[in-house]
């Protein structure tokens, strides 16, 4: 072939691939147009005040999320009364990929647009979401938790590899006091006590923190060569001690006895590991609860007997409810929703 | 167009012009056209890398926790097809093209797969494969690119590609960045785009890089009769314009350089015989050496972190410094091991590792000091990338180039591999500062035995006929 042949082959080639490449984009680009309309049979959402109630007894409870629902509040901050999930929801403004809230603090995660890459940020919000104080994220928010006083937020990221292809990820969790603004950028800053003794390894990560209300102790999942373990953790010490095995996301009841969480069971396929479980502090017995599916969230207490968490649906997310005591059946408390948080 | 362009310019001037990168030196054509499916290549591939955590998390909504539990078993795997494409892309007289083009097309097709692909074991097995595309390719390019180049112009020729390899690895993430911001969820559009551009680099690899090498005719590199290469040529008629740049023929340089007494013939054996050559084996032992003491790149950038404090959100740009100076310094240094002699740049660049890991552990804590880091730590690469694949190239007869590359680059990969277990597991028990400064004594014992035992290879100069 002579040079001039290979130029035109090239240049042909090039212009068919320049063609497929653009459709592509354009595609994608139009997305946003269908997604900012709202599909038929979809929740109701309208724009409104959203305020968090500081822990007030007595008052209604409501359930705060993000909206998945297509239109123009997509991955907008909504709230519905506890009690009627279906309701109308009424949108805040607030657009977070990962919430929690408690006692009128909430933490939300979301994704900042830079020049030339777009960053995480963790944003602490007061009752009527106005923000308090922000950090820098180093990676893509996965989990978020408030102390059920609200003065302590935690979150996790996931911190991708950078090697070709390459598929190692690590995990960091943070803890930042509210009310000083004492951030504790990793856990692995605290000492593991692993059997007794001081463990260190150079593959440890951490993830999925749960607060007990004494504002001092915590729950959170160590991995370390394989293996996954619930640690108790001592914001005073800056202790992490082993609790049990194989325990991923853990949450916390609200009396403080009983940690939900998803158990990778063995025997089931390694793309949908997980059942959701419920293990006693005190008798470190596990109850398998009712939900039949893989679980791939930090689940939350509705309430002492109940859980909510998400499941994969049609518009990202749904949100479940399944009774604690591994009796009943997993129930759709509400569509295209995640990161629930009840108050 | 370059092509036409320089390689008129090779044509009309022997490659091996007697003072070894000077000035106006033409680059081979072949070199630049494989240079340029590097850049396409990676602007591709690491479209896709920048993009996939994001993929995974955002996206498909997985944890991809412990995903990397397969890279320690796939890094032996990877040696492994590296090793088997080097052989087959030295069989049948030098099939480098061939197997060449596989792991590039290979690479190219794993992309549109991401698309169908969600779940993480299915995920997994296309970046497996997306990875034996790569570990089947690099030996092969890497030996086109040697036997494209004259002896005294190569370690120019690998650090031009490399910068160009390199450059592409900085336009990918931005090129799969302006897609994510122009688009809502734009994965599939990126890997879209990205099989495009990759497709691009397996074309312009097709048309634009000969299946026989001029160099290897030009300059002769081997001037005993190959029959195995005949019978190939036979069935590859080449066209009226390259015969015309087979004018230059300049034998008598070469057989100074390679003076085995009989071809080998490409069988696994021979390629594993051929460390029994003393030069490959104190290459392949040297490489070894201080891959030994390098440790992995991602350690360099959390000691940087640890010592200074950089923030988490300016992490991420730690490589690109790495990159920005490899990809300046690449094809300078590669022209720099022309005139003083591989081996020479090589352990250079080491003392450059060696300053790097020695700013790491100063009590100095001045703005400037990851400017520097990162500064050495590029130049490391400039300096050791590419000139090693020049060194071992003069070392390895031409019948055997695939493969013999293919050893030392495993040797050096797997030595890395260790390396990085060891400091690791030394930074668990002793703490970061102690494997550092272990790390750094052992760089400077390597450094002081790989100059002992280098390779006495006369330098390209000394092997030119003046």
């Amino acid at each position: 072939m002579t040079t001039r042949n290979r130029l035109l082959v090239l240049v042909a080639t090039v212009i068919a691939l320049a063609a497929v490449a653009t459709a592509s984009v354009w595609h994608a680009a139009a997305r946003a147009d269908r997604r900012n309309e709202a599909h038929a049979g979809g929740p109701m959402v309208t724009a409104g005040r959203v305020t968090l109630p500081a822990g007030a007894t007595g008052a209604p409870r409501h359930l705060v999320f993000r909206n998945m629902a297509w239109g123009p509040h997509r991955d907008e901050l909504t709230t519905v009364p506890a009690g009627r999930p279906d309701a109308p929801r009424t949108a805040s403004g607030v657009k977070c990929l990962r919430f929690y809230a408690a006692s009128g603090t909430a933490v939300c995660l979301r994704a900042e647009r830079g020049a030339m890459q777009d960053t995480y940020t963790a944003r602490v919000l007061d009752a009527r979401l106005r923000e308090k104080a922000h950090y820098a994220l180093p990676g893509i928010p996965s989990r978020a938790r408030v102390s059920p006083g609200g003065r302590y937020a935690a979150w996790t990221v996931f911190v991708g590899g950078d090697s070709y292809a390459g598929t190692n990820f690590s995990t960091r969790a943070a803890i930042v006091d509210t009310r000083t603004g004492h951030l504790t950028p990793t856990l692995e800053d605290f000492r593991v006590v692993k059997d007794g003794r001081t463990y260190r390894a150079a593959d440890i990560n951490f993830w999925g923190i749960t607060f007990a209300a004494d504002d001092r102790h915590f729950y959170a999942t160590l991995a370390t060569h394989g293996k996954t373990y619930l640690v108790r953790g001592d914001l005073r010490t800056r202790t992490l001690t082993t609790v049990h095995q194989n325990v991923e996301c853990p949450s916390l009841s609200p009396d403080g006895t009983r940690i939900a969480y998803k158990k990778r069971v063995k025997g089931l396929s390694a793309d949908a590991p997980w059942r959701l479980y419920v293990l006693d502090l005190r008798t470190l017995h596990e109850t398998p609860l009712a939900e039949t599916r893989s679980v791939d969230d930090q689940a939350v207490w509705s309430d002492a007997h109940t859980l909510t968490y998400a499941l994969p649906g049609d518009y990202g997310a749904d949100l479940y409810t399944v009774p604690a005591d591994g009796t009943g059946a997993p129930h759709r408390l509400t569509k295209a929703a995640v990161s629930p948080a009840y108050l | 167009m370059y092509v036409a362009d320089s390689r008129a310019a090779a044509s009309a001037e022997p490659a091996a012009r007697p003072p070894a990168g000077r000035r106006g030196t033409a680059i081979a054509p072949t070199v630049l056209a494989l240079g340029s499916v590097s850049l396409i290549t990676d602007v591709s591939s690491e479209m896709v890398t920048a993009v996939l955590p994001l993929y995974l998390v955002a996206g498909l909504g997985l944890s991809p926790l412990g995903f990397g539990l397969l890279d320690g078993v796939y890094n032996g795997f990877s040696a492994l097809v590296r090793l088997v494409g080097g052989h087959f892309a030295d069989r049948g007289g030098g099939r480098h093209k061939t197997v060449a083009l596989f792991g590039y097309g290979l690479s190219a097709l794993c992309k549109p797969l991401l698309l169908l692909a969600a779940t993480l074991p299915t995920i997994g097995m296309v970046l497996a494969a997306d990875r034996t595309g790569k570990g089947l390719r690099t030996a092969p390019r890497d030996a086109l690119i040697s036997l494209s180049s004259t002896p005294a112009t190569r370690g120019r020729a690998f650090g031009v590609h490399r910068a160009m390899d390199t450059t592409g690895a900085l336009l990918g993430p931005l090129a799969a960045f302006l897609i994510l911001r122009a688009t809502t969820d734009g994965y599939d559009a990126v890997f879209t785009v990205s099989f495009c551009v990759a497709a691009l680099g397996v074309l312009v690899l097709l048309l634009f890089v000969p299946r026989r090498h001029e160099a290897e005719r030009v300059t002769a590199e081997d001037s005993r009769p190959a029959p195995a290469q005949e019978t190939a040529e036979v069935s590859h008629p080449a066209p009226a314009q390259e015969t015309a740049e087979v004018s230059h023929p300049a034998p008598a340089q070469e057989t100074a350089e390679v003076s085995h007494p009989a071809p080998a013939r490409p069988t696994l054996r021979s390629a594993l015989a051929l460390l029994r050559r003393r030069e490959v084996r104190r290459t392949t032992v040297c490489a070894l050496l201080l891959g030994l003491a390098t440790v992995s790149d991602s350690f360099i950038y959390l000691l940087l972190q640890r010592r200074l404090g950089v923030p988490d959100q300016w992490f991420a740009l730690l490589p690109l410094g790495t990159a920005a100076a490899f990809l300046l310094l690449a094809a300078p240094l590669g022209r720099l091991a022309d005139r003083l002699g591989s081996w020479r740049v090589f352990l250079a660049g080491h003392a450059a590792l060696l300053a790097a890991y020695g700013l790491l552990l100063s009590p100095w804590h001045g703005s400037a000091l990851p400017y520097a880091v990162l500064a050495l730590h590029g130049c490391f690469y400039a300096a050791t990338d590419g000139v090693l694949m020049a060194a071992a190239s003069t070392a390895i007869p031409q019948e055997l180039r695939s493969s013999g590359l293919a050893v030392v680059q495993t040797g050096q990969a797997l030595a890395r591999f260790v390396c990085s277990i060891g400091f690791g597991a030394a930074w668990t028990a002793w703490g970061d500062r102690t494997a550092l400064g272990a790390a750094t004594v052992a760089l400077a014992a390597g450094a002081a035995v790989a100059y002992a035992f280098r390779p006495t290879a006369p330098t390209p100069a000394e092997v030119v006929p003046a």
